[in-house]
């Protein structure tokens, strides 16, 4: 691998940037790898990357139906946060902020984590006792936050409307200073490349079709390009899990729900930190290239369709027009949607299955990104011993039956 | 954006007078304290979430307040029935054929994108 540098910059500048590397391979696909990540999302990517680095497995292939990154990956609103509420959620997700911290030195690819502060705002009381009760507990997990009063709030972001006229006035909110932003492409683009480096087999363009299981054991997937075999799998396909655990013959408690961003035209810089609203239901933040980046709810029904309902975005943009009356006439630019695998209690399931050798990474609903670095680092030493790694543990398929959830629906409410 | 025929208004409504509220026919079990901790489980949390045809249970909540059923493709998201409470679907995922060869389902799995 070419080491991406300043002074390589420069080097390249003299011949015009026409000998650039590719920044992967496009292997033909082997007949057998060790282990086998279906999806090649942000997750599924960071896995085969901490799989090959940090536990010398060797033979890898990431299987991909289409393009890397094209699933949520490239879809989300880039928001990274660790201020969940239960100590299991709070464990994984401030593992991954830890992780966010090196990773551009990591995996030498610039992925602009801009840690420029996430606002949770709270407009009752009760979002307010609940705020002070997320950030008590974040604090005694050794996660920053503080709870600002509307003042405060103010303060940090002068553009939004904190007057009392408001219809649903800001009462206050909490406020991580270490959260912020990533630039999503270059999150996959940075882990492939990295995991490249490794010898991963990056199988684009090749879709799972099924699983060959004998004696309750998988050996190996069907795809439209052939068999493949391996003796570990892991399944990290997002709104498509449910449709792979199907294959495989079990249910996951999943429903697929579209869930959408829109973009605005590039403004200059306006907005330096991230607002999220639960109550209202909108959030917003401003992308390096000036465009406010806005994510929407999901729509209410199954769909996987990749695209939301007009409703959706009209009631988000109430909300956003709502706090900030200063985004009024800004024109949007493009609507997308992608399609997120919420689960009954907002959190994510990291775990073994009924087949022997699968395992499976999903769940991560409307709010995965943010732990794209500690979900594959987890989920690779998960593989590698055949245990779950202890932060996963808790995430296992069994809490739907024993009754051990671990309701996030406070912290992730909004979504992200 | 859904146009959605309401079964007991006997009227098509804008998507926004209802709310969709997951899978129908879901069947509460008799006697819930004689249930294993599998079953119970299975009734509380799984549900089917098929990429294809789905039965679906929708209110009319701003309208006349009834719930019933709604038969939808969750690919191309096209309404293909809907029927009153206690009814059974006339669509299913076994007798289900897309009208023509170039049905929305093909032209949607087409689509750059859907398919990723
Ligand atoms: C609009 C939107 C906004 C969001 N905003 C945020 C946010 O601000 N912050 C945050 O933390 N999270 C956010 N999320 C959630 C986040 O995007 C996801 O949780 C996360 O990206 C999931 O990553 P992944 O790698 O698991 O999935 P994906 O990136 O979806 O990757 C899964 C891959 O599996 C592939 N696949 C599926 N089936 C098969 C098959 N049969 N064979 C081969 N490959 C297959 C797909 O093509 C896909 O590329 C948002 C999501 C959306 C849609
Ligand atoms: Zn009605």
């Amino acid at each position: 691998m070419q080491r991406y540098s300043g002074f390589g910059l420069v080097k390249h500048a003299l011949s015009h940037h026409e000998n650039w590397q590719r920044q992967w391979r496009n292997p033909t696909p082997k007949k057998e790898y060790d282990v086998i990540i279906v999806g090649g999302g942000g997750h599924g990517l960071a896995t085969a990357y901490y799989l090959a680095k940090e536990h010398g497995v060797k033979n890898i292939a990431v299987i991909e139906k289409g393009w890397l990154g094209g699933g949520n990956t490239a879809r989300n609103t880039t928001i990274v946060r660790s201020n969940y509420l239960w100590d299991e959620a709070a464990a994984l997700y401030e593992h991954a902020m830890k992780l966010w911290e090196g990773l551009s030195q990591d995996i030498n690819y610039n992925v602009m984590f801009s840690q420029r502060g996430v606002l949770n705002l709270g407009h009752t009381l009760q979002d307010m006792r609940d705020i002070q009760r997320r950030v008590n507990a974040n604090r005694l997990n050794g996660i920053d936050g503080e709870v600002l009063d509307a003042k405060g709030v103010q303060e940090l972001v002068p553009i939004m409307d904190c007057s009392k006229n408001a219809r649903y006035p800001v009462m206050g909110a909490s406020w991580q200073p270490r959260a912020g932003v990533a630039r999503h492409d270059a999150v996959a683009w940075g882990y492939a490349r990295a995991a490249d480096a490794h010898g991963v087999d990056l199988l684009q363009n090749t879709e799972v079709t099924g699983f060959k299981i004998r004696d309750g054991r998988v050996y190996g997937v069907h795809t439209n390009r052939g068999d493949i075999g391996a003796k570990t799998i892991g399944c990290v396909a997002a709104g498509n899990s449910g449709v792979l655990a199907n294959m495989a013959g079990f249910k996951l408690p999943l429903e697929s729900h579209p869930l959408q961003a829109l973009v605005s035209e590039p403004l200059k810089p306006i907005l330096d930190t991230v607002v999220m609203s639960n109550h209202v239901h909108g959030y917003i933040s401003q992308s390096d290239k000036g465009d406010l980046v806005i994510g929407a709810g999901i729509d209410g029904y199954n769909g996987y369709g990749q695209r939301g309902s007009f409703p959706t975005v009209e009631h988000t943009l109430q909300a956003i027009v709502e706090m900030f009356p200063i985004f009024s006439r800004v024109r949007m630019n493009r609507q997308w949607g992608g399609i997120v695998d919420t689960c009954p209690d907002a959190c994510p399931i990291l775990s073994k299955t009924p087949v022997k050798g699968l395992f499976f990474n999903c769940g991560w609903g409307t709010g995965g990104f943010k732990a794209t670095p500690g979900s594959g680092h987890v989920f690779a030493a998960s593989l590698a011993k055949g245990e779950m790694h202890p932060l996963a543990a808790p995430f296992s398929i069994d809490r739907f039956h024993s009754g051990a959830l671990i309701d996030e629906h406070g912290a992730a409410g909004v979504a992200h | 954006m859904f146009y959605i025929y309401c079964p007991y208004c006997g009227e098509h409504r804008e998507e926004e007078e209802f709310h969709p509220k997951g899978q129908a026919h879901i069947v509460r079990p008799k006697e819930p304290e004689s249930c294993s901790d599998e079953e119970w489980g299975d009734y509380l949390f799984f549900r089917d979430n098929p990429r294809g045809i789905h039965h679906e249970l929708w209110v009319h909540a701003v309208g006349c307040r009834k719930f019933f059923n709604i038969t939808r493709h969750t690919v191309t998201y096209e309404i293909l029935e809907t029927y009153k409470m206690g009814e059974q679907p006339s669509i299913t995922a076994e007798t289900y054929a897309p009208q023509s060869s170039e049905s929305e389902a093909a032209r949607v799995a087409k689509q750059a994108g859907v398919r990723a």
